[in-house]
């Protein structure tokens, strides 16, 4: 029986889960709601750039990134699929969800490449 | 007698799933939301991204990208998208010791503890975050 | 409180109705009936017409699965009582599943899946009466045993949303037998099975809603069955892509 494509994009769901699981609450107070609430100063560019000039972190951010938008994909195209029973878009489901998740992927990857 | 009855096949009665079955029982609510969350997921990733072309783009562009992230709708927007990366984290975490089912020996892990070691995790990982964004590690 | 409780039940006699329709019949509200006692009160002094089944009226058959005001569950397992709040109960056959009659269910679909997965002891090469039976450690059977305990009651997937949705999905008790099977150390069938449950309309249909394992009366867990199998499939794929040399 043909082998379905699907774990390959659980996986990168799953990834991306667990990366957003750990690591995104505590991105999210410390970038944008402590500074909101004044419980700190908004990160500088001068930081911001300090942080970024390692090459490994600007991989690591893409690599973090990227994973996010798939997971967003591939659990999005279920919601659609389940929750809106739109599961005969499949097409053009599979075209904005994962298709939207490569291209934000590929957008990221230029954006951290250019970084300086 | 009903005429399209006929004795060897007979007609089943199958019940519609209506569109909105999600929102007639609370167990499946929270399952939609939890679902949902996913688009908090990705609404941050592409504010980090942003963040990050901003300050690449130069100081105006950076200074007017802060401007619109401390003013109130967004920061309203972001206070939500907080909620779901919470919820996100917390149920990804609860759903994990489901998946996840590891044997020392011939003994299974009990679910709590890989609870545990999951909750564990998220505290060190996410002071690593703010050690690393306060520059701790300069 | 009351000494009796309004029984509203489906009703569908396809020789005679194009739609169904609901009966409501007055019982009484005994503390120690279960639904299944009211609807055997509704046979045998009410209406002789209602279908239903049922076996051993103690949740071990399977039999008696029914949606009882929205829920899934075994009617001979449930307090009249305690679905009695409002003073009305509301049976209806297992949803999910086509109406044969009244509250009787057609679940042939999960027979075919049953043979699908292939949930019997699969091997290659039968051991030979003379060499005896198969002998298995109790941590072998530990292994498994959580999911042989499953009844074939259908409440999971009548509390599967996904079910209905999609008939081709193999669903929850099915998957939970062929992990069964497959974490059985007499067995020899898992790369059959992987072939099968590793399928859209395998386990890569299910979200983890999760409500399989909050209606089964017997704590089988099909979600965590199926999500375990999730990473399974997911490494087994990897391998064979990353490492296609190593035998399967």
């Amino acid at each position: 029986m043909k082998r379905s494509s699907e774990p390959f994009f659980w996986a990168m769901f799953s990834a991306g889960g667990t990366l957003a699981a750990f690591l995104f609450p505590a991105i999210a107070i410390v970038l944008w709601v402590a500074p909101a609430l004044g419980w700190s100063e908004p990160l500088s560019r001068e930081q911001l750039v300090s942080l970024l000039e390692p090459v490994w972190v600007r991989l690591g951010l893409w690599v973090f990134v990227s994973l996010c938008f798939f997971h967003w994909g591939h659990r999005f195209r279920f919601t659609l699929y389940d929750g809106l029973q739109l599961k005969h878009l499949f097409g053009l489901i599979a075209a904005v969800c994962y298709g939207g998740a490569t291209a934000l992927s590929l957008l990221a990857a230029y954006t951290l490449l250019n970084f300086s | 007698m009903n005429e399209s009855y006929r004795t060897y096949h007979p007609r089943w009665y199958r019940r519609r799933v209506p569109i909105f079955w999600w929102l007639r029982q609370l167990t499946y609510i929270k399952f939609i939301s939890r679902e949902l969350t996913s688009l908090g997921v990705g609404y941050g990733a592409v504010l980090l991204l942003a963040q990050i072309w901003a300050a690449s783009a130069g100081e105006t562009t950076y200074e007017r990208f802060l401007g619109v992230l401390m003013s109130p709708p967004v920061v309203i927007v972001n206070l939500i998208v907080l909620t779901a990366l919470l919820f996100h984290s917390f149920t990804w975490l609860h759903l994990a010791p489901k998946a996840l089912v590891l044997y020392l020996g011939d003994r299974r892990l009990p679910e709590s503890m890989v609870l545990f070691g999951h909750y564990l995790a998220w505290i060190v990982t996410s002071g690593l975050v703010v050690w690393f964004v306060v520059g701790g590690w300069a | 409180m009351s000494d009796t409780v309004e029984l509203e039940v489906f009703r569908y006699r396809p020789e005679e109705q194009l739609e169904p329709s609901w009966d409501t019949f007055e019982v009484p509200l005994r503390k120690e009936w279960m639904i299944l006692d009211a609807l055997n009160h509704v046979k045998d002094q009410i209406d002789g017409s209602l279908s239903y089944r049922w076996a051993c009226r103690m949740g071990v058959c399977g039999s008696c699965g029914m949606t009882v005001n929205g829920k899934p569950v075994l009617t001979c397992a449930t307090y009249l009582s305690s679905q009695a709040k409002n003073g009305r109960v509301r049976v209806e056959p297992l949803r999910g599943f086509p109406v044969i009659r009244d509250l009787i269910s057609d679940i042939q679909d999960f027979i075919a899946k049953l043979k699908k997965v292939k949930a019997w002891i699969v091997r290659d090469e039968e051991k030979p009466l003379s060499e005896g039976a198969y002998l298995q450690t109790p941590q072998q059977l530990a292994k498994y045993k959580q999911y042989s305990m499953c009844i074939n009651c259908l409440l999971c997937y009548a509390a599967c949303p996904i079910y209905p949705l999609e008939p081709e999905f193999i669903g929850p008790a099915a998957i939970a037998l062929a992990q069964r099977y497959n974490m059985d150390s007499r067995d020899q069938g898992a790369e059959k099975r992987m072939g099968v449950l590793s399928q859209d309309e395998g386990i890569w249909s299910c979200t983890f809603v999760g409500e399989c394992s909050v209606v089964c009366p017997k704590n089988v867990d099909p979600a965590g069955a199926i999500q375990r199998y999730k990473l399974e499939a997911t490494s087994s794929w990897f391998k064979s892509l990353l490492m296609p040399w190593r035998g399967r």
